[in-house]
């Protein structure tokens, strides 16, 4: 049992990274690793929002498939993400301030996250049982965070302060950049058979 | 038929309960918010550039709710008619006095700064910092190559005979020239002083002097000048405390290499037309 979950969590940060392997979440996986402070708010954010969305859809698709309506999956996650998002928002900005005004400015732009939405589909796709899920869901969240990371090193030391010809500025050094990253991760895609 | 009304059912039924918590938790959770807040969030552009020093319009807002004596003139964008809108709301004076503009804290021209080599790379100063600090002598100076002028949205900065200068009618304070200098140049002081100390070297004297005949070479004359303990030398540089300058201009007469400046003085400047107009309109 404890194996496996390990296997999992390498799995997902390593093997089956998310923006790098999957290709899943690169919207803000680009566009908010511009600097390391916002890649680790989003990071953090990403990471909560993928458990608490997967604690919520998991019990909620054993409903779905008691009724054999299984086929709403989509429509239904969308539906329980936005209101959960929406609900912790709520609740932090009460009860957490200072965790809210962290992660504030990054909670709405993941409730539609392709990345949240994947990795609870996947979840159910993998027949994972709820811990399986659960810690599946968090290294989903621990993998985007590592790539952020590494993305935003690469970006502010490299990519803002290097000379780079002029045509290759901007948006084409970061997709070229981050294929590079992707390729490089796909050295880790023979770990486990 | 059956299984399309239990797929109804169960979406509503899904939605409404969802809906529910929702409402019942914007109720409990809700957060008291001040009546002044969405009045005086509504009057900010919203476009939030974090001219004003917050984070966004809304930390501005709220910023404002809970001490309007920050005052409502930080908005660069909106400028005097969002301010005068601002105070309305609050019900306080616009206070137009404490406007504050960008000083260029170097006053190395092509004359009196030299330089180590012939720079021809890429035009921007933090390109040239890159390249052993910088092509001046003086590796704390203006490099001139305008990065200040290119961040500036206002067009109140520019590069005049090597050496930023600041339009000081234009400048709104919003700081973008002072975060682009990759020497730290440009400093944001109220603008009410306008005797300034015109250099950024923490050479030593005879080191600084040698790098650029307008530097400031710490020999303390102007401590001895100020009769309100306003200006002192630290690290080999003089600095004017703006609370205790009342602008007598003392100092700028005692300093042996003009690295101190009046700027009422300097509307006889024939270099710098763009920056003489400023002060001369305000002290008329």
């Amino acid at each position: 049992m404890l194996t496996s979950l390990i296997v999992i969590m390498i799995s997902m940060v390593l093997v089956n990274n998310y923006p790098l392997a999957q290709f899943l979440g690169i919207c803000p996986f680009l566009g908010v690793s511009n600097s390391l402070d916002s890649a680790k708010g989003m990071g953090i954010a990403v990471t909560f929002v993928m458990v608490l969305a997967t604690a919520a859809t998991w019990p909620i698709m054993q409903l779905l498939y008691k009724f054999d309506i299984g086929y709403l999956q989509t429509i239904v996650f969308i539906l329980i993400i936005a209101a959960l998002v929406q609900f912790v928002e709520m609740f932090m900005k009460k009860s957490m301030p200072a965790l809210y005004k962290s992660l504030g400015v990054f909670l709405p732009l993941i409730t539609t996250n392709c990345a949240v939405l994947g990795v609870c589909i996947l979840n159910i796709t993998n027949n994972y049982n709820y811990i399986e899920a659960l810690v599946n869901s968090f290294g989903a969240g621990l993998g985007f965070w590592f790539a952020m990371m590494i993305m935003a090193g690469v970006r502010t030391k490299l990519v803002d302060q290097s000379r780079i010809p002029e045509s290759f500025r901007g948006v084409p050094i970061i997709l070229i950049t981050a294929a590079i990253l992707s390729l490089s991760f796909m050295g880790f895609s023979g770990m486990f058979s | 038929m059956n299984l399309i009304v239990i797929a109804i059912v169960v979406v509503v039924l899904i939605g409404f309960v969802g809906a529910c918590i929702l409402s019942f938790a914007s109720k409990i959770f809700a957060v008291p918010v001040d009546e002044k807040f969405p009045l005086l969030r509504a009057e900010l552009p919203g476009a939030n550039c974090g001219g004003c020093g917050f984070a966004g319009c809304d930390d501005y807002a709220n910023a404002l709710v809970e001490d309007p004596s920050i005052g409502c003139s930080k908005c660069p964008v909106g400028g005097p008619a969002v301010a005068a809108k601002l105070a309305e709301v609050l019900g306080v004076e616009a206070g137009s006095a404490d406007k504050q503009v960008a000083v260029v804290q170097c006053n190395g021209t092509k004359e009196a700064a030299k330089t180590l080599m012939i720079y021809n790379d890429i035009k921007t100063c933090s390109a040239a910092k890159q390249l052993f600090g910088g092509m001046n002598a003086c590796p704390f100076g203006c490099m001139g190559l305008g990065d200040c002028e290119a961040a500036c949205e206002f067009d109140a900065i520019h590069v005049c005979d090597g050496v930023a200068v600041v339009n000081r009618d234009e400048c709104v304070a919003c700081g973008a020239c002072a975060t682009a200098c990759p020497n730290n140049i440009i400093r944001i002081s109220p603008a009410k002083n306008i005797v300034v100390v015109q250099c950024n070297s923490k050479a030593k004297g005879a080191e600084a002097r040698k790098a650029c005949t307008n530097a400031c070479i710490g020999c303390k004359k102007c401590e001895g000048a100020c009769k309100f303990d306003a200006i002192h030398v630290e690290d080999n540089l003089a600095f004017i405390d703006p609370e205790k300058c009342k602008n007598c201009g003392l100092c700028a007469k005692e300093c042996p290499t003009g690295a101190i400046n009046n700027m009422r003085v300097k509307k006889a400047a024939p270099a710098k037309p763009a920056e003489t107009a400023a002060p001369e309109q305000v002290e008329a």
